[in-house]
């Protein structure tokens, strides 16, 4: 672990120069390879009857933006849900916040006539709150603590719920079948970058909202009292941590659908290297995030062409040895 | 011990598991009058019109008419199917709840059915030309096995504990799930259209092969978990209570799991990814009848076949000339249902 300030600032300019490496190669690779002075004449000088420079603008910067703001957004949303819950098993994925989302934006788009993220990332918005609200209504014992053991259940079960929803939309209406699977896999491909823009002040708010908190979450590592000594109620505390959690999660599956494990890894990477002062642990889970689904999504496209793997698949691929891994540890 | 289980019994009366008092007796007798009502409510109806003297002509004369053969080849094996399906579901989940100690867990939480689901999908996209559909079942249980043994394989610390079970099978199920999707996306677009019905659950085209082939793994699988049920409630106070008891509680614990498993990888593999039944009817059981194993457990029993029952006649009937797969409407009605259980759960502090 790194513990002076000084070898921290120089891991987080680390990570950030590979998160940028991992951008640029999400710009580079893939089904065409492109070289580098493409990219520049393309950035610098966009003439789009050239298909390499279409392919930069109109496919792969977008995909690249997303991949690091959805990737930033589901590491910092575990981080948070962590703390809140003092559960290392808790993340967006695990305990349901991305499946309700998804539902409610499935609703959205094939019964509601709502095309566009930025019309539809008020259902997953919603679909998020919902999720949360279930797993903690069902998961919290008489006197507010939540026993580790049942909010996974809990979560687990929400997840099954809409997910099974979602199916049975899919069933009755074949005519999402398309739209419906993109959520169900999660999937990063075929957006464009001016889809992103509504969405970028509820993501600029909601990481305002986090580092704002930093300090707070800290001592609510450390027991109430310490929280109440800053001058809050832990309960506000929780609530507002809640929020950012909720519009964190929710814009990224608004974006990218269902996505697990960047929420429940990069956080235990980011203690590991960081330890456990917010301050630190935030933006250096951000940035692993951001760096993990960008290197996800260039494996997704690269593995099985021409075919593409989503990009949900490929996380769950990963974190799943890494879920047992924790889960055994749990156990004990 | 857990808090958040029900109240456990004494071991003396889980001991001697039947003797019980009549009105849960009573309740119990209700119920499986209800659902032989039921079963032959469903035998009635149909996107074919039939009436009860056709029904009743059908089952006990050796008629050979169309209308005859609708009812006993069409109809019953499927009804039969869907309450045999249930059943296995129910009880599965009624031990697995014992097993682990927590009202929440089921063998679609645990993972058992999405390893049944993941090999049930590569069988459709990869062997569907080569090989006879009869061996997709074989294919789902083998499955269901694989995940049950690599639960147990990758908790396994000089014992086994549930927490550990059921938070490596939440892990893997969500492995299993990633596979099952990646192949339904590789897979062609009328593949994955079947594949997608498959996991959601269906009986559509039962046959009576289906009756005789799933039998003999409830035939094995209810006695086994029978046999060490009366464990459950022993098992409940605790491990240590339990050894002290004079209860192994490892070998218990393989036996139980070993039948929730067959009876659950052998309801999926007949009936594909049907969820929740293992997660409510315990549940439901449990209000009718309370938690004395002589009559929860053939009480859960009945109702998940009830639940696969009804589930299955809406789907058949309700939307003609569309057949909609039964585990649309489990979910519909089990999902709030189970909520709204867990939140009474929370309420009571148990």
């Amino acid at each position: 672990m790194l513990t002076r300030n000084a070898t921290r600032a120089l891991g987080l300019s680390l990570a950030l120069l590979i998160a940028a490496l991992a951008f640029l190669a999400s710009l580079l690779l893939g089904s065409r390879d492109i070289a580098l002075p493409t990219l520049v004449r393309a950035l610098g000088d966009y003439d789009p009857g050239r298909i390499d420079h279409l392919i930069i603008i109109a496919e792969r910067l977008p995909r690249a933006v997303i991949a690091s703001l959805v990737g930033a957004s589901l590491a910092l949303a575990g981080v948070l849900m962590q703390t809140v819950t003092r559960n290392p098993l808790a993340s967006p994925g695990i305990l349901g916040i991305n499946a309700g989302a998804m539902f409610c934006v499935v609703v959205a788009v094939s019964l509601l006539p709502l095309h566009t993220p930025g019309q539809y990332v008020w259902a997953a918005l919603l679909g998020a709150l919902l999720a949360a609200g279930l797993v903690m209504l069902l998961s919290r014992g008489p006197r507010g603590e939540l026993p580790p053991l049942r909010i996974v259940l809990a979560g687990v079960a929400v997840t099954a719920l809409f997910v099974s929803f979602s199916q049975g939309l899919l069933i009755i209406d074949r005519r999402s079948f398309e739209s419906v699977l993109y959520w169900l896999a999660g999937s990063l491909a075929g957006r464009e970058l001016a889809l992103v823009t509504p969405l970028l002040p509820l993501f600029a708010g909601a990481f305002l909202l986090s580092a704002l908190l930093a300090r707070h979450a800290n001592a609510l590592l450390l027991g109430d009292e310490a929280v109440q000594g800053l001058g809050l109620r832990s309960g506000n505390l929780k609530l507002w941590l809640g929020l950012a959690v909720i519009l964190l999660a929710g814009c990224s599956v608004a974006l990218a659908g269902m996505i697990g494990f960047i929420g429940l890894i990069v956080p235990h990477m980011a203690r590991a290297l960081f330890g456990v002062d917010h301050r630190w642990l935030m933006p250096a889970s951000a940035l692993l995030g951001a760096c993990l689904l960008l290197i996800a999504d260039v494996a997704s496209r690269l593995l099985m062409p021409p075919q593409e793997i989503p990009v949900g698949v490929m996380t769950a691929l990963i974190g799943t040895p890494f879920f047992i891994y924790l889960a055994r540890r749990q156990a004990t | 011990m857990n808090p958040h289980h029900p109240r456990p019994r004494l071991p003396r009366a889980a001991l001697a598991p039947f003797r019980s008092r009549m009105p849960g007796v009573m309740m119990t007798l209700l119920m499986a009058f209800v659902l032989l009502f039921s079963m032959g409510l469903s035998l009635r109806l149909g996107s074919f019109p039939t009436s009860i003297g056709d029904v009743a002509r059908a089952l006990l004369t050796p008629d050979n008419s169309d209308v005859a053969f609708i009812i006993r080849e069409l109809r019953l094996p499927r009804i039969v199917l869907a309450v045999l399906v249930g059943a296995a579901l129910a009880v599965a989940g009624a031990i697995l709840q014992g097993l682990v100690r927590n009202p929440l867990a089921s063998p679609d939480v645990i993972g058992i059915t999405s390893g049944a689901a993941m090999m049930a999908v590569l069988f459709l996209a990869f062997l569907r030309e080569l090989v006879s559909i009869q061996w997709l079942p074989t294919a789902a249980l083998l499955g269901a096995l694989l995940s049950a043994g690599l639960i147990f394989l990758l908790t396994w610390k000089r014992g086994i504990t549930p927490t550990g079970m059921v938070l490596v099978g939440i892990g893997l199920s969500a492995g299993m799930g990633a596979i099952t999707t990646l192949t339904i996306v590789v897979s062609d677009d009328a593949a994955a259209m079947t594949a997608y019905v498959w996991l959601t659950g269906s009986l559509y085209a039962a046959r009576w092969q289906d009756v005789l082939d799933l039998l003999p793994w409830l035939l094995v699988g209810i006695p086994l978990g029978l046999a060490r049920a009366r464990h459950l409630a022993v098992m409940a106070l605790g491990d240590s209570m339990a050894t002290g008891l004079g209860v192994a509680i490892q070998p218990s614990r393989l036996i139980l799991m070993a039948s929730s498993v067959m009876l659950a990888g052998a309801a999926v593999a007949f009936a594909g990814g049907i969820s929740f039944v293992g997660l409510i009817a315990p549940h439901i059981a449990a209000r009718l009848v309370g938690r004395q194993l002589s009559r929860w457990l053939p009480t859960t029993a009945i109702s998940g076949a009830l639940l696969v029952l009804y589930a299955d006649l809406v789907g058949r009937v309700a939307f003609l000339p569309e057949d909609l797969p039964a585990g649309i409407f489990i979910s519909a009605i089990g999902a709030p249902f189970f909520i709204y259980l867990l939140y009474r759960a929370r309420r009571r502090g148990t």
